[in-house]
């Protein structure tokens, strides 16, 4: 091994043991946060009340605290938590994704119009009066649905660039939806559903149970898969079609997985909460600032940070005022100011 | 015969630019081709590497047809060094230049510690293994050409196909780059280059193939290619030719009146 090699290793090595703390150290806060969200709220719960609940339900401790404690944190608030992780984490991931994709940091998980297909769905399903469980059927559908077409039309069109003939699909399609949801709104009934449609097109976590969680998880994962197996692929998938196709990529059947996954994972999350805006698309770039572009890092630190952000995000929404705040409001009013203020003072390095 | 290009004709889609086209090179070999612009230089390297359909005829890399063979299959014996261009996100030149491995890796793969071997010693090839922990986007034109060639030698091709490595570089820059491209063929990998200065071709390439309106103009060895009469065709111009005192190629520049 010559001189400039072995420091090299050297060097990896250090990288190495930094990376390992920095991801034991964002660990430590996720998990802090997390049993401060199962603390805090309407109805404060002890740490050591907070200790004895989840001990008697998964160590089988005999239970020490009144029902009603045990009710707020793993009927009401756990569901929350654990859905504000999940989502959080898998809109950030699709983010990051689409972003190399379609080599631009301004693309956000709804390029493609899942959001838009999801919430005609979703909108679809409040209009016709069905209950919960069929609007996120319709959500979920309308999502993959919207995004099929798209991708159908891309391959139809078959123009020189193959990118570029998705993401103008993608708005041509999204217009159309847009306007199927605009009209839908204008038909619904002005005291009940048309609150609901508003509601649901701004995001929340507060009627989500551990079942919704338990639906949509093994969807999150099948997605998510691919996307965190081939990360490192994503890197010349980033570099464009052509340069990645002469590296050795087949970017024939890399894309379209890649889509389908980030896909599944972004309708599996707007079915459950509705459309979440601004995580996925904020999330990748605050990543990518800390760790740097490569997905190797890049896809981890997204999914770490979207999961503390939505989690961040949903406390302030049940605690800050006397009513709760829908979280698509929130996200905005949060992460753009805080965008904004990493963009002049950290290292400028955005894209 | 490590490429062969036989009776190709190449464009895209309905579209064809250029016919009749065959020319062959072997290991160690510097080809270089001279063609004006919209000559359709870098259609026929993108047909070459498989990126798009040839429309007629074969390309056989080491006997084989490329349309037949993979794309890693391609990239681990071809390797492309696209013109120096602007990379969207800020990845560092080792990061980049590993990017190279992904013909030698598996698809769930990610590069480990042989690669980023590989990548450093490409690096160290170029003499800008000082860059290795600079950004790719930071760095000037010409030292992003070095790390693009760097990127492509780090997947132990063959063969490197470069489509006009000197065009956005300076003077010191371009000799720099056609200097590599010498001893890149004396240690037994083959070059194929394209260019507007048809003295790059006498400088460095052993043998030049032309394009003129679509065909063939010319396939020979350097100096007996590149003529007067072959750049007048070519690019309309009358151009001397002439052998100085001290350098080892003939100069060549263009008669202004």
């Amino acid at each position: 091994m010559n001189r400039e090699t072995a420091v090299a290793a050297g060097a990896t090595r250090t990288n190495r043991r930094i990376r390992v703390s920095a991801a034991l150290l964002a660990g430590a806060a996720l998990l802090m946060l997390s049993v401060l969200a199962l603390a805090v709220g309407k109805y404060p719960v002890s740490l050591a009340d907070l200790a004895n609940v989840l001990g008697h339900r998964l160590l089988g401790l005999p239970a020490r605290v009144p029902a009603p404690v045990e009710t707020v944190v793993m009927q009401v608030r756990l569901p929350r938590v654990v859905a504000a992780l999940v989502i959080g984490g898998a809109l950030s991931a699709a983010g990051a994704t689409y972003q190399g994709l379609f080599r631009n940091p301004l693309v956000s998980p709804d390029i493609l119009g899942v959001s838009a297909g999801a919430g005609l769905g979703a909108v679809l399903g409040i209009y016709l009066g069905l209950p919960v469980a069929p609007i996120q059927a319709l959500a979920f559908l309308g999502g993959l649905g919207a995004v099929a077409i798209v991708y159908g039309v891309g391959l139809a069109v078959r123009r020189h660039d193959p990118v570029l003939t998705l993401v103008l699909a993608g708005v041509a399609v999204g217009a159309v939806l847009g306007a199927g949801i605009s009209l839908l709104k204008v038909l619904a009934d002005p005291y009940n559903q048309l609150p609901a449609i508003t509601f649901w097109l701004l995001g929340s976590l507060s009627s989500v149970t551990l079942g919704d969680v338990g639906a949509v998880l093994p969807m999150m994962l099948l997605g998510l898969a691919p996307l965190v197996l081939l990360r490192w692929r994503m890197n010349l998938m980033s570099l464009g079609d052509e340069e990645a196709r002469a590296l050795g990529v087949e970017t024939r059947i890399l894309r379209p997985v890649l889509i389908a996954g980030a896909t599944l994972v972004t309708a599996a999350a707007v079915s459950m909460t509705g459309v979440i805006g601004w995580i996925g698309l904020i999330v990748p770039h605050i990543a990518r600032l800390l760790v740097g572009p490569d997905y190797r890092r890049l896809l981890p630190a997204s999914l770490t940070l979207g999961a503390f952000y939505l989690l961040a995000v949903d406390l302030i929404a049940r605690t800050a005022g006397t009513i709760e705040v829908p979280l698509g409001i929130l996200t905005a009013l949060v992460g753009a100011p805080f965008f904004l203020w990493l963009l002049a003072a950290g290292r400028g390095r955005v894209g | 015969m490590l490429l062969r290009v036989e009776d190709v004709a190449y464009g895209y889609g309905e579209r064809i630019v250029g016919s009749g086209v065959s020319f062959d090179l072997a290991a160690g070999e510097v080809l270089c081709l001279l063609g004006p612009n919209g000559g359709g230089k870098t259609t026929l390297f993108k047909t070459m590497l498989g990126l798009l359909p040839a429309r007629a005829g074969r390309i056989r890399l080491d006997g084989s047809d490329v349309s037949r063979l993979s794309r890693s299959g391609i990239a681990r014996a071809m390797a492309a060094v696209p013109q120096a261009h602007a990379a969207y996100f800020p990845f560092t030149v080792r990061e980049m230049v590993v990017m190279g491995r992904a013909s030698r890796l598996g698809p769930f793969a990610a590069p480990g510690h042989a690669d980023f071997s590989s990548a450093e010693r490409a690096l160290a090839t170029l003499g800008i293994g000082h860059l290795a922990g600079a950004v790719y986007t930071e760095i000037s034109g010409g030292e992003r050409q070095l790390v693009l060639i760097a990127r492509a030698l780090a997947g132990e091709p063959r063969l490197l196909v470069m489509d006009e490595p000197t065009a956005s570089l300076d003077f010191g820059n371009q000799a720099r780059v056609l200097g590599q491209i010498r001893r890149l063929a004396r240690a037994g990998i083959a070059v194929l280059f394209s260019t507007h200065d048809p003295g790059h071709a006498l400088l460095c390439a052993d043998r030049v193939i032309a394009l003129h309106d679509g065909r063939l103009a010319a396939c020979g060895p350097a100096a007996e290619t590149v003529t007067p009469a072959l750049l007048r065709q070519i690019y309309g111009v009358d151009v001397v030719v002439a052998a100085v005192p001290g350098i080892a190629a003939p100069i060549c520049a263009p008669v202004i009146d």
